[in-house]
């Protein structure tokens, strides 16, 4: 028996320790390399903590990615010539999706932007978090001060009852139920100030918290000791955003795809399509006119087996594209996968065939998400 | 009715001229859920050390390989339906297939039960 997958096998480089890293294994966690660290991919088992946070809720470590602060004069213009946000209708207490692009428009990065008190707090992806300093470093203004938060630890508590929990603990100016979606405040959690967030990476309702490394430890305990909380692993993490039909960077987006392809149009902010100015723009703007070659889309298989990152899409004798993201989706019991297609096989319906290890498997273009998103956008 | 165990994780029973093939509890709790078993066609030669069979998991897709060489004569038809039985049963109604022994020596080279069990017991 031997795995096939040898992507994250990240031997030769140092792994450092999460600040949960003693949590996770105490409470039986199988730790892999994932983004230069070592994580928890699964405690009881990939399924049941699945459709626990689909039916409860679910707290992820999240802390390998990188939380920045921007701060400094003329900030809103100098990150707009970096970012293709429209800064100008991000008020205080919002976070908004943005990517970071290079000069031909592929994809370097895709990150959350909130708007601090005269700053802008991000979050980027842990495996491309030096590499994205590097480039906002670079790119941005020597006036512009970047700090990366090495001290504060991420956790997202996602799924339906998420709220219930969390709101017997959380102490703020406000109750946590006038959070809605992407929108975030300061809170008191166990008598420690963190930043929460209404946002999460599974299609559920749920928060993402920024609260200092050293309560990390004391916060994972306050909430798993609701009924409601269980820990759970990147490898739940992933089947969660693959049913929400979210994209993964490094897999479903990398500098060979551009966000239009992708389908993150609204990435790409209104004002931003028409003015420019940041970059890559040309290529984006002539592809929101023009359209693309690809399309990134949904697909749901016959049978149960799975297709997998790098099986070919084919119509008929051609091969018209190639999986991204392809899994076990454990809500609808069946196979269900991301792929880059040609953009004449796009449409919802489309019959077309993966192939996996030699076989051709059916499978059919499909709405995304796969499973309804849940976002509290208020009562 | 002796089993032997390979450094890959499957097992082997041998019963006369027929061995049946399966993966180990401690392989089935490494992969975790079991979504599709790949099963050798009826008739097929494998040969001991190359792939025999693929368990899909929810991560990942994982190779079988024949313990020893020789003709798979039967495959577990109940892992279509039910491929979780492997987590469920690995090592008794999760079985893979059934084979013919080509050459007995082959069996000299793996682990009885108490060597597999050291050797689990070092990883």
């Amino acid at each position: 028996m031997s795995d096939h997958d040898t992507e994250d096998h990240l031997e030769d480089i140092p792994l450092d320790a999460l600040p949960l890293d003693a949590w996770h294994r105490a409470r039986g966690a199988r730790m892999v390399p994932f983004a230069g660290y070592e994580m928890p991919i699964q405690y009881e088992g990939i399924v049941a903590e699945h459709n626990w946070t689909r039916e409860n809720a679910g707290l992820f470590d999240v802390s390998h990615m990188g939380q920045l602060v921007l701060s400094g004069p003329d900030l809103d213009a100098a990150v707009e010539a970096v970012l293709p946000i429209d800064l100008s209708t991000l008020k205080l207490g919002q976070q908004r999706y943005s990517l970071l692009l290079d000069e031909e428009g592929g994809v370097l990065d895709d990150l959350m932007v909130s708007r601090w008190p005269e700053a802008l707090y991000l979050v980027v992806n842990g495996a491309t978090k030096w590499d994205d300093m590097g480039t906002l470093r670079e790119a941005l203004p020597d006036d512009i001060t970047l700090n990366y938060l090495d001290d504060r630890a991420l956790l997202a508590l996602q799924g339906p009852k998420a709220a219930d929990a969390l709101a017997r603990h959380a102490n703020g100016e406000y109750p946590l139920s006038a959070l809605t979606f992407m929108k975030f405040g300061q809170f008191k959690l166990a008598g420690h100030d963190v930043t929460i967030a209404r946002a999460g990476y599974t299609g559920e309702d749920g928060f993402e918290i920024s609260l200092p490394s050293d309560a990390a430890a004391e916060i994972a305990d306050l909430l798993c000791a609701e009924p409601e909380v269980k820990p759970i692993g990147l490898g739940a993490r992933d089947s969660l955003r693959l049913e929400a039909g979210l994209p993964l960077y490094g897999h479903d987006l990398t500098p060979e795809t551009s966000p239009i392809e992708a389908g993150l149009v609204f990435g790409i902010n209104k004002r931003r399509r028409t003015e420019g100015g940041y970059p890559g723009a040309d290529r984006i703007n002539r592809e929101i006119a023009e359209g693309t070659a690809r399309k990134w889309v949904g697909l749901k298989l016959d049978g149960r087996l799975p297709a997998r990152e790098g099986a070919e899409v084919f119509s008929g004798a051609d091969k018209i594209g190639t999986v991204t993201s392809g899994g076990f989706s454990p809500t609808l019991g069946a196979p269900i996968a991301m792929a880059y297609v040609a953009s004449e096989h796009a449409a919802i319906g489309t019959a077309l065939e993966v192939e996996v290890r030699g076989k051709r498997l059916a499978a059919t273009v499909s709405p995304t998400p796969f499973v309804p998103h849940r976002y509290f956008r208020g009562s | 009715m002796p089993r032997y165990y390979t450094d890959e994780h499957e097992w082997i029973d041998v019963e006369d001229d027929v061995a049946t093939v399966g993966i180990t509890e401690y392989a089935q709790g490494q992969l975790g859920d079991i979504v599709f078993v790949e099963l050798p066609e009826v008739g097929a030669m494998i040969e001991q050390g190359k792939d025999a069979a693929v368990v899909e998991s929810v991560k990942a897709a994982s190779d079988v390989y024949a313990p020893i060489t020789g003709e798979v004569t039967e495959t577990n038809a109940a892992l279509e339906e039910d491929p979780a039985l492997v987590n469920a049963s690995p090592e008794d109604a999760g079985w893979f297939f059934k084979m013919t022994i080509a050459a007995p020596a082959e069996l000299d080279k793996l682990m009885d039960e108490d060597g597999y069990k050291a050797f689990v017991e070092d990883l």
